[in-house]
């Protein structure tokens, strides 16, 4: 069955993000004077197949360790379901 | 006993979007009179070159990191294979981000700390450079010297202990000065950690840096500093003992 993976990647914390510090410094001269903080990232909309929930994980897992995600510099998270919508489409053509 | 001369071999390798290994290749063949061969990245043979160049530029775009994709191209076994073995190897730029991706060097490089593409002359500090025979063996430890650099991803992170192991170990063989040598926030071009421009692995052999050898070996582009980073390389491939055949120097 067919799975979406939401992939979000960013600095790991205590890593300087000059654009995350740059977007701040935009809003704040726009006049959200209440933000403290932006950090930037990255989104990664991922569609795959896979038998099972646990299978669909672990391959995103996998993903985020050996590509997606830096082991030195960032973390990955992400969420993930069943394309339902594009199943029911493939069982009824 | 017969030995026959050659002048040293060195392998080029080009990812798509690679930009610097012209200006390698023209400094090894025409400034050195010694012989290149550019390696595609999809070729897993390098031949039998005396040492490995990974050039700057934009391997497959600098898509999600600078070099996270160019480390899975077939030329990478090879050329992991070839620094297993001793064999110098070079990263400068856009091949410095590559070793790092590649785990074939400590730490990351990341965006400048003011975003901006970095295109200019820096000064360099050279230390611990008895860490690089092959690289830095014809320079003397606080020798300051003059690169270009160029690039917008070049602030080199890694965490506190691996820093620390990093200068413990005198691994830190190149940090950005300012022309007397002293490192300052001013000196510093993009934000890198402790003002780290170079790096080398635990044996020695494998270098990375941001700054650009290639571009700096003739006085006709403003500096022949860099071509003393080719002149190290010259004499420790002569005092190789393993291989007389292997080559001769081109004097």
């Amino acid at each position: 069955m067919r799975w979406l993976a939401e992939v979000h990647v960013a600095l790991r914390s205590g890593i300087a993000d000059p654009e995350g510090q740059t977007i701040g410094s935009a809003l704040r001269a726009l006049g959200y004077s209440t933000v403290s903080e932006v950090r930037s990232g990255k989104l990664m909309r991922i569609a795959f197949e896979a038998d099972d929930p646990d299978a669909a994980e672990a391959a995103v897992g996998e993903m985020c360790r050996r590509l997606l995600a830096s082991p030195v510099m960032e973390t990955a998270s992400w969420e993930l379901r069943a394309d339902e919508q594009q199943d029911a489409e493939a069982a009824n053509p | 006993m017969t030995v026959v001369a050659r002048m040293p071999r060195v392998a080029v390798a080009v990812f798509p979007g690679t930009w610097s290994e012209r200006d390698f290749v023209h400094v090894v063949e025409s400034v050195l009179g010694w012989e290149a061969r550019l390696v595609w990245h999809t070729e897993a043979d390098l031949g039998t070159p005396d040492a490995v160049v990974l050039p700057g530029g934009f391997a497959h775009g600098d898509h999600l990191r600078t070099g996270a994709i160019a480390r899975f191209s077939p030329i990478m076994r090879s050329v992991e294979a070839f620094a297993a073995a001793g064999g110098p190897v070079i990263g400068s730029c856009n091949g410095f981000q590559v070793l790092t991706e590649a785990g074939m060097l400590p730490g990351a490089l990341l965006r400048n700390d003011h975003l901006e593409f970095r295109c200019d002359w820096q000064s360099l500090r050279v230390e611990h450079p008895a860490a690089t025979p092959a690289w830095l063996g014809d320079l003397a430890d606080g020798d300051v010297i003059s690169l270009p650099i160029s690039h917008g991803e070049g602030r080199y992170i890694a965490d506190t202990e691996t820093l620390d192991a990093l200068e413990r170990d005198g691994r830190v063989v190149l940090r950005y000065t300012d022309a007397d040598g002293r490192v300052s926030p001013d000196s510093n071009p993009n934000g890198s950690d402790r003002g780290i421009a170079g790096i080398v692995n635990e044996r020695g052999n494998v270098l990375g840096l941001m700054p650009h050898p290639e571009r700096a070996s003739e006085s006709e582009v403003g500096g022949t500093d860099g071509l003393r980073l080719f002149r190290s390389l010259d004499r420790w491939l002569r005092e190789q003992p393993a291989a007389p055949e292997r080559r001769l120097s081109s004097g």
